[in-house]
């Protein structure tokens, strides 16, 4: 009798505990780990080709943002990927629609499509992003990095765009 | 002696506030999972789904359940984040997926029929009244990102009640 209601006593705590845990990350903030180097130098500055090891960076991801779509020039976001809805990619943006943007590949000049935004990773040689397909909707994104918070040495904010990507705008 | 009685007596008092504040905030993060993961009410109104749903507005239920699982198909009812300004939602009916080739006809652009072909993770949309509808034909597919969840069942007005369509 005992062991039963402690049993049911853990079991309420732990359904909870989850119902708040994924309520609070689904609506205001959540911890992910960022995998490739596609944002190196501002995050994984330092990875091997092997997958999955230590010094994956975690990122805190605020989803506040994401009630107003009002976003700025610089910020990293996670968005699904337009190209299979399962999967989330972390990139800069870097052109808001109804903008300009001159793309340093082929010298083009385009025009951002209306709700959509071009985004770039830092680490351009090794990087799947707009160039590749194209403009995505701000709806697709599903929040904003702020900071790192794993390792330990590297916590702190995510820094503003690096200065050569401005000085190529 | 006062003070003590005083005290348990504020004590009580902020139990019970605990408690009650403990309750709502559940209460609210069932609500939060039940919407996000299960179904909404949700409520559509507009002239581009016309022999389907009325103009002035029903009531239908979306779940969000097979979007998730990726079994949305043909011919499904979805509502989906509009790739122009993604503060609004869209009712439409996925006319093709990835992969698919479609032909579709404007009647704002003429006669002629035009052929399209879905790229990978994207959809094609299209409202069953295609004179009086903005959907794909004019922003081209949309990726399946963007799908919010698929109408299965419509509770307002009351004489239509049960699946869209039938």
């Amino acid at each position: 009798m005992g062991s039963s209601s402690f049993l049911w006593n853990f079991t309420k705590k732990f359904v909870t505990f989850g119902i708040i845990t994924v309520t609070v990350s689904d609506r205001y903030v959540t911890v992910v780990p960022v995998r490739g180097g596609s944002m190196s130098p501002t995050l994984n500055p330092k990875t091997s080709s092997s997958a999955g090891n230590f010094s994956d960076d975690y990122v805190l991801v605020e989803k506040f943002c994401v009630d107003k779509y009002r976003f700025s020039h610089g910020d990293v976001v996670v968005f699904s990927s337009p190209l299979n809805h399962k999967e989330r990619h972390i990139k800069r943006i870097v052109a808001l629609s109804g903008e300009w943007f001159g793309s340093r590949q082929n010298y083009d000049v385009l025009k951002v499509p209306e709700g959509h935004c071009w985004v770039e990773g830092d680490n351009a040689a090794f990087s799947m992003d707009s160039k590749s397909f194209g403009p995505i909707p701000l709806g697709l994104i599903r929040g904003r990095v702020t900071h790192v918070v794993w390792p330990p040495q590297r916590i702190g904010a995510i820094q503003s765009p690096p200065r050569e990507r401005l000085s190529s705008l | 002696m006062k003070l003590v009685s005083y005290m348990s007596q504020w004590r009580g008092i902020a139990k019970e506030a605990m408690d009650r504040t403990a309750i709502a905030v559940k209460f609210l993060c069932c609500l939060h999972i039940t919407d996000t993961y299960f179904c909404s009410p949700t409520h559509v109104y507009g002239p581009s789904m016309l022999p389907t749903l009325n103009m002035v507005g029903d009531i239908v239920l979306v779940e969000h359940v097979s979007q998730r699982l990726g079994k949305v198909r043909h011919g499904d009812l979805v509502v989906i984040r509009s790739p122009l300004d993604p503060k609004r939602c869209l009712t439409k009916r996925i006319m093709g997926m990835e992969g698919d080739t479609v032909t579709y006809f404007d009647p704002m652009l003429g006669d002629a029929t035009r052929v399209a072909v879905v790229p990978k993770g994207h959809v094609w949309i299209q409202g069953d009244n295609i004179f009086a509808s903005h959907d794909s034909r004019h922003f081209g597919p949309v990726p399946y990102g963007l799908i919010q969840g698929k109408v299965f069942f419509r509770v307002w007005p009351l004489d239509c009640l049960g699946v869209p369509g039938q």
